[in-house]
């Protein structure tokens, strides 16, 4: 895909104009499959942009109350979180040029080579971009139709089961949380200066999971970063997919 | 074997409804202990679910009629988040009967007495509280 | 902390199914609690004596009251810990009567439970901050939004109690809907003859300051402390120089303007009075038909006019002003028939509205109060009034009744049988509801003396053929379909709120319901407040109703607001909304849920505005990060109540 030779262009263009300031994108990281979010503030440094389909991370978060203006690129799924945190007042837009761009989806990696899409990806409904300035490619963004009913697919499978069947699933999976809180950390909305699960509550495991979903509880923008962080592979954005489900109907 | 109950009532509706129950002289099971709270919306979700923690079998909800909330719109946000935590814990595998929402006025008395009466029989015949209970890690147990 | 609790008998109420004394023996095994004792009345004389000497000798910082419920002397047990020396809000209550001892038959049980609710009262006492009520001051002027018979009445209330008024109104005259009337129910009254004296003493009264075709922008502040931003249109008459001769309109070229006092069956000039009695009896230059501010030309009326009072170059003052109290009195306007094309109202010219009645009925109005068809001139001889179009009706109109249409209809048929005897009259109803005073008496007259002929039913469809209006209708109680006639029919119109009471409810930042009726702040027991502490309601705009009962709440709303003016300082709940600053982020979701908008982010936290914050905890619940709690209910309270219980 030619996105990259293009968002490497526009961001010289800009930064040459002095539209922006800084870019917030991915970088090449050790190895070719985990490129990482990084913020380039020099222009011979944008080169140096990847964007491909291992660029798994969510950029909207590293925006919160950033002071220089600054370019960054924008997907479906990012693109939502990123216009939830201009609501809650976590970034100035006007501190931010935003440029959409086109999404194929974004792959597992295992042992170093592309698999499958992940889970969030082949599930994923987003086709637009409530914020933007500019946009590269976003006419390349194949959704199928049936994308809907998969997105639900999982919870109403669950949903289906008996009540204690459903319980014996979350009790193997929670008894496997560590509390390592990558899915706090990725989460645009988990913008909480003091966890109240470190303040106020001594109590871990399901519990810090349920009030997590619920503190997200129409905020969340479905993006699914924190099953794709959980070393523990818990598929914790079901808790949220639920919420949702529940409250479209 | 005894079931606990949590009951957050409303100031101005559930809660004097559940004083007229008291001055009716009506009779309800003792294992029912009341919290006031100013309007059903100050219900966190963290109470109620700290309150199972800690060994509550059953937890209701009270308020004023939909209309009638004295602080006008609570209970109808009361509604809507209650609404999406009883969807995710009986989603998460936790008996959905252990929870209930009942609006209740400070007129019907009665209703709050035959409210309680049929909440613990409803949650006496799941028995006591294990799932909710174990809502640790091995962490979270040491903290207990 | 050092704890006192007091457990009481109430003499045989609690003592008989509680073990006081048990309790009292079993609390002091928290090392906190440093006394504990019983008493048979803890809320008498005694009791409270007890309390007040206890808190000095074991120098008590925290009292718990196992007793009865809060609800009903929790107040009680404030005052006397203030007189202890003890802040009010360092003490806490156990219900161990309504919610124990009268509830529960088992003795067991009962102290069981009783205990348990005092050591959750102590784990609360022992959170507890103390809570300091705050003060803020009261501007002793008061704004009143609307100036028909409502805004008149609580203008008037305000101002006989001393305190200074502004009645803000957007139409050229006060008066408002009663003007336009001719007669009033139930005692046919004619309608300005009572209401011009009370439009005069408006005006003249010394402490009511008048501002006529004038309109409110912009309203900011919390009770007592409102500043409202007000547009007063330029009338292009110096109201100082007119003396309300009327030789500007009546040499006025610009003639056929749509009255719109007389709902368009007369016309008026461009520069008029809407009405004869006018307060002020000054005109206004309606500039979009003026042809001076059309197109340059004429400007007789500045020739004729003696005090030299016209003034084209006149422009829209603005000014802003303090008040204490804000009263919306905004009334109401005839909803448009646009969905009920059955009636032909738009079809046929002699298809009316029952205001439009009214208008040819008045002396004042455009046929001199001769009752004539508005197509032919012709005085009808069968008139059918239709109830109810549009109201009681789910699926095209208003889902309420207007309450006033069976009344004034009733009121319209007399009045026409008492002009034309021999005319006939039909009114299609659904039911007939008369609950007032003398009103069902009126309604029988109707019936009994006037012959006016009641139909239960509908009518379906209505079409002028040769100037006569035909109507296919049905008698429910009869059972059967029939077609008849009419010179002239009547449809009483539902009423609905005026187009500015929406704007308006958002500039005062008070809730509506979902048909722009002003929400008053209970339903039963506070019905002329507003959710929003220091604006108040007074007639229609909160929801139908006729003029004695509009004058009824004018002059309750006038109360309330002047309760508020007579003090010198508003004494503010502490149990309130606060803000830990530190934690919160500024996302602002919880002013969204907050129904009195006391919250707005200032320097990217929150912050609760103490004196509009009415402490339901909505915004506390919703906060992510606990930064918003409630005083008196925090997050640490609770979660210590409920600990206490579940252990």
């Amino acid at each position: 895909m030619n996105e990259q030779e293009k968002m490497r262009t526009r961001a010289k263009e800009l930064h040459a104009a002095g539209i922006i300031k800084q870019v917030l994108a991915w970088e090449a990281g050790a190895f070719p499959s985990y490129p990482a979010p990084a913020f380039f503030t020099k222009p011979n440094a944008f080169e140096k942009i990847v964007y491909n389909e291992f660029c798994t991370a969510n950029l909207s978060k590293y925006v919160i109350n950033i002071t220089e203006k600054t370019l960054i690129f924008l997907r479906p799924c990012d693109a939502h979180s990123f216009a939830q945190l201009v609501k809650e007042n976590q970034v100035k837009r006007e501190n931010t040029y935003v440029i959409a761009v086109g999404c194929e989806g974004c792959v597992q990696v295992d042992e170093g080579e592309a698999r499958d899409l992940l889970e969030s990806c082949r599930t994923c409904t987003k086709t637009d971009y409530p914020l933007f300035d500019e946009e590269i490619n976003t006419q390349n963004n194949p959704r199928e139709s049936t994308n809907k009913a998969a997105r639900f697919a999982e919870v109403t499978r669950l949903d289906s089961e008996e009540n204690t069947a459903r319980y014996a699933f979350w009790q193997a999976h929670f008894s496997q949380c560590i509390r390592c809180n990558a899915c706090r950390n990725i989460c645009p909305t988990c913008h909480c200066k003091e966890c109240v699960m470190d303040s106020d509550h001594p109590l871990d495991g399901q519990f810090y999971h349920a009030i997590r979903a619920l503190h997200q509880d129409g905020r969340c923008t479905d993006c699914g970063q924190c099953s794709r962080v959980c070393p523990r592979g818990i598929p914790v954005h079901l808790l949220n997919r639920k919420l949702i489900y529940t409250s479209n109907k | 074997m005894s079931v606990k109950i949590v009951a957050f009532c409303c100031n101005w509706c559930s809660y004097a409804g559940a004083d007229l129950a008291g001055t009716s002289r009506l009779n309800y099971p003792a294992q029912v202990k009341i919290i006031r709270v100013p309007c059903s919306c100050r219900v966190d979700v963290q109470f109620i679910l700290r309150a199972f923690v800690r060994g509550a079998d059953g937890v209701i909800v009270c308020g004023c009629h939909l209309g009638d909330c004295h602080y006008s719109t609570g209970n109808y946000h009361a509604e809507g988040r209650l609404t999406q935590l009883f969807s995710l814990l009986d989603f998460m595998g936790f008996e959905r009967e252990r929870v209930h929402l009942e609006w209740i006025s400070a007129a019907e008395g009665a209703k709050f007495a035959a409210t309680m009466d049929a909440f613990v029989t409803q949650v006496s015949a799941l028995g006591k509280n294990e799932r909710y209970r174990n809502m640790y890690t091995k962490a979270g147990a040491q903290n207990e | 902390m050092r704890i006192g609790v007091f457990v009481c008998h109430c003499g045989s109420n609690i003592k008989a199914t509680i073990d006081a004394e048990y309790i009292a023996a079993q609390v002091q095994q928290d090392a906190k609690v440093v006394h504990a004792a019983e008493y048979p009345y803890l809320c008498a004389e005694g009791g409270q004596q007890k309390i007040i000497n206890a808190v000095r000798e074991y120098q008590l910082t925290g009292v718990v009251i196992c007793a009865c419920s809060p609800r009903m002397h929790e107040n009680t047990f404030r005052k006397t810990a203030a007189k202890a020396g003890l802040n009010p809000y360092q003490i806490e209550i156990a219900n161990i009567r309504e919610q124990c001892s009268w509830v529960h038959k088992n003795k067991d049980a009962a102290t069981g439970k009783a205990l348990k609710l005092a050591k959750a009262a102590i784990a609360r006492v022992k959170l507890a901050l103390p809570l300091f009520a705050g003060e803020s001051a009261v501007t002793k002027r008061a704004l009143v939004i609307g100036g028909g018979i409502a805004g008149i009445q609580t203008a008037l209330d305000i101002a006989e109690a001393g305190f200074a008024v502004d009645l803000v109104e957007s139409t050229p005259s006060i008066g408002g809907k009663m003007a336009q009337l001719d007669k009033t129910f139930p005692t046919l009254d004619c309608a300005a003859c009572i209401l011009t004296p009370k439009m005069v003493d408006a005006a003249a009264h010394e402490k009511i300051t008048l501002h006529t075709y004038s309109e409110v922008e912009e309203v900011e502040g919390f009770v007592g402390n409102f500043t409202a931003t007000i547009r007063k249109k330029a009338r292009s008459v110096d109201m100082k120089k007119c003396t309300g001769c009327g030789a500007c309109w009546e040499k006025c070229p610009s003639k056929r303007i749509p009255s719109e006092f007389d709902c368009g069956l007369a016309n008026r000039t461009a520069i008029y009075t809407p009405f004869a009695q006018a307060v002020p009896n000054v005109p206004v230059i309606d500039r979009a038909t003026c042809i001076k501010f059309k197109n340059g030309r004429c400007g007789l009326c500045a020739d004729v006019c003696q005090p030299a009072a016209i003034d084209f170059t006149q422009e829209d003052a603005v000014f802003t002003q303090e008040y204490g109290v804000i009263i919306a009195a905004t009334g109401y306007q005839v909803f448009s028939l646009d969905a009920y094309g059955e009636y032909a109202y738009h079809d046929s010219k002699n298809v009316i509205t029952s205001l439009e009645l009214e208008r040819l009925m008045n002396a004042a109005g455009p046929t001199g109060g001769k009752l004539q068809r508005p197509s032919d001139g012709k005085a009808p001889k069968k008139i059918t009034f239709i109830q109810c179009v549009g109201s009681r009706d789910i699926t095209r109109g208003k889902p309420y009744c207007s309450k006033i249409c069976c009344m004034y209809t009733a009121k319209h048929a007399i009045a026409i049988k008492e002009k034309y005897p021999e005319a006939e009259i039909e009114i299609f109803y659904i039911d007939v509801r008369t609950p007032g005073k003398g009103f069902d008496e009126f309604y029988r007259r109707a019936v009994e003396v006037y012959g006016v002929r009641y139909i239960k039913g509908q009518v379906g469809k209505i079409a002028e053929m040769n100037g006569i209006l035909h109507m296919q209708a049905v008698d429910l109680l009869e059972n059967k379909r029939f077609d008849t006639t009419a010179d002239m029919v009547v449809l009483a119109a539902a009423i609905e709120p005026s187009p500015g009471a929406k704007p308006l409810a958002q500039m005062l930042a008070t809730p509506m319901d979902t048909l722009r009726f002003f929400s008053e702040a209970h339903p039963k027991l506070r019905p002329v407040e507003s959710a929003t502490a220091g604006i108040f309601l007074s007639g229609v705009c909160h929801g139908p109703k006729d003029i004695p009962e509009t004058v009824a709440q004018a002059s309750a709303a006038a109360c309330k607001a002047i309760g508020v003016l007579a003090k010198d300082k508003l004494i503010t709940n502490p149990c309130v909304a606060k803000v830990n600053d530190k934690k919160c982020t500024g996302c602002g979701r919880c002013i969204d849920v907050c129904p009195y908008k006391a919250i707005s982010l200032e320097s990217n936290a929150a912050e609760a505005n103490p004196a509009l914050c009415q402490g339901c905890g909505g915004c506390a619940s919703l906060c992510p990060s606990n930064a918003m709690d409630l005083n008196g209910f925090t997050h640490k309270q609770v979660l210590a109540e409920v600990d206490a219980l579940c252990r």
